[in-house]
């Protein structure tokens, strides 16, 4: 009785031990599921999906083990028509799986709350006054680990255009519009997005950071770019018919790049930029035979400074 | 020990003098049984699930490879814009609304619903809604392709010109659907209130009856604002309004409101009555009574009031300010209470049972699973910044996929296999039954799984064309998707088969306690020759108590 009692606690045991290291290295694994780290702000993200990733697996890994002894161990025997016991229920346990929950809400919310004001991203500006109740005016807060020069002046504010199916930057103190986003490293980046038309999306995986764009709002979105290389923008909120397309390439460079890329495009001449919403249009409206449905013409490729 | 009539178990009455309706030709006329109206609205639905089902081949098809080469962009739009609506307003909706139907009056000892006309009337409907649906391939300029959420502008944008296009006929149905639901609403609370048999208190109602209750307490709160919403995108079509075109100064982000508003308690009207299945069948099967029935049926009704102040996590990244977001992160977070306590007492149901794994076992033990995955998932969603990096992308299409299929689907079908004996008078094959039980298992987490990591990475939905790099897991999907489509055929020819010539079924051959199973399969007409008297709780396997006073000998 004794000896059958100590096997049960130790079988658990070593359950729990074997879910829990298990939930740990998945957890770890979660950070390779993503896109390379290129703004400060995915490294708290990376960090709390990890979190989040580990304390799932703990649960999911739980109840279906549970599940599973169930369904191998406690099957009915061929001719076996009688009933399992009748426990009806148990109200500790029920308690504790009631309050259980209750806690891990709140920590769960309470890290995330944590990261996201420490993210400081902004976003509709019309409503600034009511924004932050919660005492969340971090705009240029320095988002942990991120390198001590990014609290610099942030860059001035770019314009963003999102129309169908184009993006279109414009830096305002040189007066330049590009095709392509390029942005200094280790700044505190800051946009104003806008709409032509319907809504959209601003989206960069690589920095984990997204915000729809509404026609009339003024939306303000910040954030700190920390990895040169090329990234994709991508138009995140379904926009019609060659949403697909709306794409446009992320640049980031050293603040010196970043500066004579733009003494560079300021000496350019305004060209009209590639757009493969405008070709794939126009290649299907020659076609004899339509395939599709009608749709609404793509905007007029942008004139810009720098086509990318 | 072999076949000891177990004590508790009411042998049923197996002589009946009513007729029951098995002739063919009622279940294409109309009738006011409900019985006959549940089976209708089973049958109607499984077909649009097909219909969607081969709109999601086609765009697995096309995102087999990264380039939009398949089919052309506005066909692949309006592929998952259909696939989306026909899947909800057409499949999940009216087949658990047909459960609701056929079970709900016989699980409370009723004789029919309390309003038989109106209930015709509601399912008739189903049909004009589909019709409609898949008319709008025939008008100029084809179907509707603004997704199932059809947020302006770009729902407001018509390149026809047309008064009548696509997205017309979508507003138009979705409004008629609408209108039926709030007709089945209104019934079924007034079924649930007035008609249950004497003795039977709201804490001895079976957990289906509590899930559907909840259920269409929401349907009744929630679908103005849904209907509202649409009839005002319909008026800035149609009539020049402007509430929502920014173009003549209206907000769009008011519809994503009114829309989510309804739209998000709208998966819980889906869903509680899958938990209201499960918690038929894992008694059933487990041979215990259902652990903590009275905290199970109340988290019911919480799940319906917290579900009413959630719909602002769709909306995280819209134009929503940062404290609106965080508190919205909080009640959404907090569903998952009530939720928990559920899948806890379903496992301590099942924990220390005596099982057997028939089909409805195996698909409400996969269907649980899955939904717990689905619901870690879901608090990493709720979960602000995390949605901020995977809002729009294949994480959340990988989420609600296994809610909606994982879960749903798989708690129709044990739910169909369940109470396919009851509702024909047959049995089923239980051997089909498992090929297609693991068939539709495998394929579920083929085509879904991967679409988290490509979520992670940066896939959006709703793409007809991607990056090179994102093509290795969609091939994956696209061929777990293209097995859980020849999944459907086994579970076909099964029904078909076994309901032409399947073994007689018994009255009862679950052992299962239940009102519903102390009348003959199928039911007479009118369920019960005497109104049945309710004296103990609901699920008392291995007790030796008797549910009813006069049904039983
Ligand atoms: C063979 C099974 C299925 C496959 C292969 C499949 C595949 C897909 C795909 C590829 C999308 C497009 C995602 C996007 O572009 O955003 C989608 C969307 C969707 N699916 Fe499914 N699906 C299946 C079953 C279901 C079921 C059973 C339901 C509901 C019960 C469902 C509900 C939806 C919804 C609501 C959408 C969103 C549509 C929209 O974005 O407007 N699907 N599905
Ligand atoms: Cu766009
Ligand atoms: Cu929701």
């Amino acid at each position: 009785m004794k000896i059958q009692k100590i096997l049960n606690i130790l079988t658990l045991l070593t359950g729990a031990i074997a879910v829990t290291v298990t939930s740990l290295w998945i957890g770890q694994q979660a950070y390779s599921w993503l896109p390379p780290q290129a703004a400060a702000e995915s490294l708290l993200i990376d960090d709390l999906i990890s979190f989040l990733v580990t304390l799932g697996s703990f649960i999911f890994l739980g109840v279906t083990s549970t599940l599973m002894y169930s369904v191998i161990f406690h099957r009915a025997i061929k001719d076996d028509f009688t009933d399992g016991p009748p426990i009806e229920g148990n109200i500790t346990l029920e308690v504790v799986w009631t309050a259980i929950p209750i806690l891990l809400v709140l920590w769960i919310a309470g890290y995330s709350y944590q990261v996201y004001e420490q993210m400081g991203i902004q976003g509709p500006s019309e409503i600034v006054h009511l924004h932050n109740p919660l005492g969340m005016e971090s705009a240029y807060a320095e988002p942990k680990d991120s390198p001590a020069n990014a609290l610099a002046e942030p860059v001035e504010k770019i314009d963003v255009l999102a129309k169908q199916w184009a993006w279109v930057f414009h830096y305002p103190e040189r007066d330049i519009t590009s095709t392509e986003l390029h942005l200094p490293s280790d700044r505190r980046i800051r946009l104003a997005l806008k709409s032509q038309d319907v809504l959209h999306g601003f989206y960069i995986p690589a920095f984990r950071l997204k915000q729809d764009i509404i026609p009339n709002h003024a939306i303000d979105f910040e954030f700190t770019p920390i990895r040169p290389g090329k990234y994709r923008l991508t138009d995140s909120q379904y926009s019609g018919t060659y949403f697909a397309t709306m794409q446009a390439n992320v640049v980031v460079e050293s603040p010196e790049d970043y500066q004579q890329w733009l003494a560079q495009a300021a000496t350019q001449k305004p060209s009209i930029a590639k757009n493969q919403a405008a070709s794939e249009y126009a290649q299907t409206s020659n076609q004899s035979v339509q395939t599709g449905w009608v749709t609404v013409p793509p905007a007029a490729p942008p004139l810009v400074n720098s086509p990318g | 020990m072999t076949n000891v009539p177990i004590e508790g178990i009411l042998l049923p009455n197996e002589k009946h003098n009513h007729e029951s309706p098995t002739s063919w030709k009622e279940y294409f006329s109309f009738s006011t049984d409900h019985k006959v109206i549940g089976i209708q609205y089973l049958v109607t639905s499984f077909f649009f699930f097909l219909i969607g089902g081969i709109f999601a081949m086609v765009m697995r098809g096309e995102l087999m490879t990264p380039e939009s080469d398949l089919v052309d962009r506005t066909v692949y739009n309006g592929m998952f814009t259909m696939h989306g609506t026909v899947m909800l307003f057409l499949w999940t909706f009216p087949s658990l609304v047909g459960f609701a139907n056929y079970l709900v009056p016989l699980m409370i000892g009723a004789r029919d619903m309390a309003f038989p006309r109106l209930n015709a009337v509601a399912f008739w409907m189903v049909p004009v809604v589909g019709i409609i649906m898949m008319g709008s391939f025939f008008v100029p300029g084809g179907p509707a392709q603004a997704g199932w959420w059809s947020y302006p502008p770009v729902s407001l944008q018509n390149p026809t010109g047309n008064l009548i296009n696509g997205q017309v006929l979508w507003l138009l149905a979705v409004a008629i659907s609408g209108v039926s639901s709030i007709m089945g609403a209104v019934n079924f609370v007034t079924t649930i209130v007035k008609m249950r048999a004497p003795g039977m208190g709201f804490f001895k109602m079976p957990l289906f009856v509590w899930a559907v209750f909840s259920a269409q307490i929401i349907q009744l709160f929630g679908l103005p604002a849904l209907t509202a919403g649409a009839v005002m995108l319909l008026l800035d079509l149609t009539a020049g309004t402007a509430f929502f075109d920014p173009a003549k100064g209206g907000n769009p982000v008011m519809f994503e409101h009114y829309f989510w508003f309804y739209s998000h308690p709208a998966v819980y009207v889906i869903i509680l009555p899958i938990f209201g299945i499960f918690s038929e069948i894992f008694p059933v099967y487990s041979r215990k009574p259902l652990f903590g029935y009275k905290v199970v049926a109340v988290s019911s009704i919480l799940i319906a009031v917290v579900s009413g102040i959630v719909w602002v996590h769709h909306m995280y990244v819209s134009g929503t300010p940062s404290w609106m977001r965080l508190i919205f992160m909080l009640t959404t977070m907090f569903v998952s209470v009530p939720t928990g306590i559920k899948v806890f007492a379903w496992v301590a149901t099942i924990w220390g049972g005596k099982l057997r794994l028939n089909t409805p076992m195996l698909f409400a033990l996969g269907g649980l699973i899955m939904f717990v995955f689905a619901g870690i998932t879901g608090i990493m969603l709720s979960s602000v910044p995390v949605d901020v990096h995977v809002n729009n992308t294949y994480f959340v299409v990988g989420h609600f996929h296994y809610v909606l299929y994982g879960t749903v689907t798989m708690g129709l079908y044990a739910a169909i296999y369940h109470w396919f004996p009851k509702m024909t008078g047959r049995m089923y094959s239980e051997s089909w039954g498992k090929i297609h039980f693991w068939l539709a298992f495998i394929g579920t987490n083929l085509n879904f799984l991967p679409m988290h990591p490509l979520g992670l990475q940066g896939m959006l939905r709703r793409v007809a064309s991607y990056a090179p790099e994102y093509q290795f897991w969609n091939i994956i999907a696209s061929l777990g998707g293209f097995l859980l489509g020849m999944s459907t055929l086994p579970f076909i020819f099964n029904m078909v088969i076994s309901w032409m010539q399947g073994e007689k079924a018994p009255a009862n051959p679950w052992r299962a306690i239940g009102l519903e199973w102390m009348v003959s399969s199928p039911p007479p007409v009118e369920n019960f020759e005497e109104t049945p008297i309710i004296i103990s709780e609901p699920y008392g396997y291995g007790k030796s108590e008797p549910l009813t006073a006069n049904l039983s000998e």
